[in-house]
């Protein structure tokens, strides 16, 4: 099953995860102690975040590693990036005009 | 110049929606003016190094803009804004398109729809756009068009990538 990276993200928990792997590579149960929600919601989000290809498992001795494919995540974050700078860059310039038109304060 | 200035920008590609607050230093009213005057509009609205100029412009429900933004090099990109509500200084809606220097919307690129939303935040404004596309295709074709106008941007940190698609 191929999934959208957008559906990776629009979650809150798997934007905590990707967050705290961009840290380090963890197992499963490390990844859970950080949440409140049950292990089998976390391997759910895994689950997910692993078929849209922004995490990747690896072993190690018997224990499975998460880890993030940081490739994928670039291709999310170039996308974004478009926009968002066409964004900023406009409103720096807003911010400009404000501040020559700006009334005094009274 | 940097402030701590609220910008969040949402993107949800299940809606079609980019949603993007920003905080300007100065009240709602200014705040309005800027969006919503054509002398104003020209000195901001095409991000650098392109530049803007109106052509026509009648802010009224079912008035329009009719303006270009124009590269360095003369290139000039034609775009039509059609205003459907207008709530002084607290929203209006709008839907945008291409179109060229007669005016002529280009029926083949994607329109949208937005709804620009302006709150007091203390002293500051808010200002709140809610821009909808029919469809992802439109959206990432919006995407393509600006990347085709050299305006690639950087690659940055990963963090920063979840800082504002997750401002916590």
């Amino acid at each position: 099953m191929r999934r959208d990276v957008f559906q990776a993200i629009a979650d809150p928990t798997r934007r905590a995860i990707i967050a705290l792997l961009a840290i380090q590579a963890m197992t499963p149960n490390a990844i859970a102690e950080h949440f409140d929600s049950t292990r089998q919601a976390v391997s759910k989000h895994l689950k997910i975040l692993t078929e849209c290809e922004l995490v990747k498992q690896e072993h190690q001795g018997r224990e499975i590693y998460y880890q993030l494919e940081i490739e994928k995540m670039k291709e999310i974050d170039k996308w974004l990036e478009q926009f968002r700078k066409i964004w900023e860059n406009r409103f720096q310039q807003l911010d400009e005009l404000l501040a020559t038109i700006k009334k005094p304060k009274k | 110049m940097k402030h701590n200035l609220q910008f969040d920008f949402l993107v949800d590609k299940k809606k079609n929606t980019l949603t993007i607050k920003r905080e300007f230093l100065a009240g709602r009213e200014l705040v309005w003016d800027c969006y919503t005057k054509s002398e104003l509009l020209d000195k901001w609205f095409a991000p650098k190094p392109l530049t803007t100029k109106t052509k026509s412009m009648d802010f009224r429900e079912n008035g329009h803009w009719h303006y270009a933004m124009v590269e360095p090099n003369g290139t000039e990109y034609w775009g039509w804004t059609d205003y459907l509500k207008i709530k002084p200084i607290d929203y209006y809606t709008s839907l945008d398109a291409f179109c060229d220097a007669a005016g002529v919307i280009n029926e083949s690129l994607p329109r949208a729809e937005w709804l620009v939303t302006f709150t007091d935040k203390g002293e500051n404004a808010l200002v709140e756009t809610v821009v909808t596309y029919k469809s992802l295709s439109d959206l990432e074709a919006v995407v393509q068009m600006g990347m085709e106008q050299g305006m690639i941007a950087t690659l940055e940190k990963l963090d920063e990538l979840l800082s504002t698609i997750n401002p916590r």
